[in-house]
């Protein structure tokens, strides 16, 4: 095991978590994730992630076609929609994605079609960003296990 | 102090959601539980062995048939729920003379305080706000440890034989005539002071109707 690659790459993977959070892309729910993650499940927090964004993608196709005509909005339906993405976005710690929801689930309730539209293509933007964002995290722990280091504790408080 | 390996905790979790209930799960993993996830409350009912359109409880309190084989010690459940709701689960668990004394915890991602009273009511031990951490399952033990007392109390034992002195108290306490020592032995119970334990043992071996509110046990975990 190259030690200094090892350093490197966990330096890497240190810094750039404490980034995403800085920017709001996670919060402190994430590290309550990453705590359910053992030797024995390696993978909860990857698949656990990607369920999510499963989530994400059905849900705003289906938002998507409710609000597709303008005379024929079902408001309930696209509620129950953000409603779902809000409490997994908030169990996810995808701080930025939980925020969109609380401004989409405002328009539901005022039935502001324009506004729904904004935040459904907001919330699309969000998740998608927070994917590739986590998408690389992931491959820095891939790394570093590949060379035989282990992933650092990071808190962020 | 020793601890020797007890059965685990087994908990019914019910949660319509995918995402939800996995994670619920890997929580009560983590905290040691095993877990059943189902999707409904119905589902949940029949897991427990209660038939839904069932109305004689008699029938099942002794029918050897119902959720005895598999022993549930908590129930958690979302609240926002399709169909059955979380608190319709909750009265028709609390309705049930066999299912009645399994502690439900109710979960939700909305902080509605009329909603919360309600449950807790209706007989919720505990209401949890989503995201649900591993430090709010931490709660979740004294709940399940009554279950386990209840279950016990309810073989029968011979009193005579358990008249035993404990090699871990200290020989100035009195020597308690507890039908139950020997299980009280186990380690699930050391950290209980001796006194309360003479009252968890009443309160839980009444048969009167009106449970141990938690705030009446100083339990530690």
């Amino acid at each position: 095991m190259n030690t200094t690659v090892v350093a490197q790459l966990q330096r890497q993977f240190q810094d750039y978590i404490v980034s995403l959070y800085q920017q709001g892309f996670l919060d402190n729910q994430f590290s309550e994730l990453r705590k359910l993650q053992d030797e024995g499940t390696p993978d909860f927090v990857s698949e656990v992630v990607s369920l999510f964004f499963d989530d994400c993608s059905k849900l705003i196709d289906t938002m998507s076609r409710s609000l597709e005509r303008p005379d024929n909005v079902d408001f309930k339906q696209v509620d129950s929609g953000v409603h779902q993405l809000k409490g997994s976005s908030s169990s996810v710690g995808a701080r930025r994605v939980k925020n969109v929801c609380i401004s989409f689930k405002e328009c539901c309730h005022v039935q502001n079609r324009e506004g729904c539209l904004r935040c459904l293509q907001q919330v699309d933007y969000e998740y998608k960003m927070l994917k590739t964002k986590l998408q690389d995290l992931f491959n820095l722990e891939q790394q570093i296990l590949q060379a035989g280091g282990t992933i650092p504790q990071v808190d962020i408080n | 102090m020793v601890m020797e390996t007890e059965s685990q905790f087994h908990v019914l979790a019910v949660d319509d959601n995918r995402f939800d209930r996995k994670m619920i799960e890997r929580l009560l993993q983590k905290s040691s539980c095993q877990v059943t996830t189902v999707d409904s409350g119905s589902k949940a009912l029949e897991f427990l062995g209660l038939r839904v359109d069932d109305n004689d409880p008699n029938a099942l309190s002794t029918s050897p048939q119902i959720h005895q084989e598999v022993e549930i010690n908590l129930i958690i459940t979302d609240y926002c729920m399709p169909g059955m709701t979380g608190y319709d689960l909750l009265k028709k668990v609390k309705e049930s003379a066999a299912l009645r004394s399994i502690p439900v915890v109710i979960m939700s991602s909305e902080n509605v305080p009329a909603r919360i009273s309600r449950c807790l009511e209706e007989g919720a031990e505990e209401f949890f706000l989503k995201p649900v951490k591993l430090a709010d399952l931490t709660k979740l033990k004294p709940h399940m440890m009554k279950t386990k007392l209840k279950k016990e109390s309810e073989k029968p034992v011979a009193i005579e034989e358990e008249i035993v002195v404990s090699e871990k108290e200290e020989a100035s306490l009195v020597i308690e005539i507890l039908p139950l020592h020997q299980e009280l032995e186990s380690e699930q119970l050391e950290p209980m002071l001796s006194s309360n334990k003479r009252k968890a043992m009443e309160e839980v071996i009444s048969t009167d109707r009106s449970r141990p509110k938690y705030n009446d046990f100083t339990t530690s975990v």
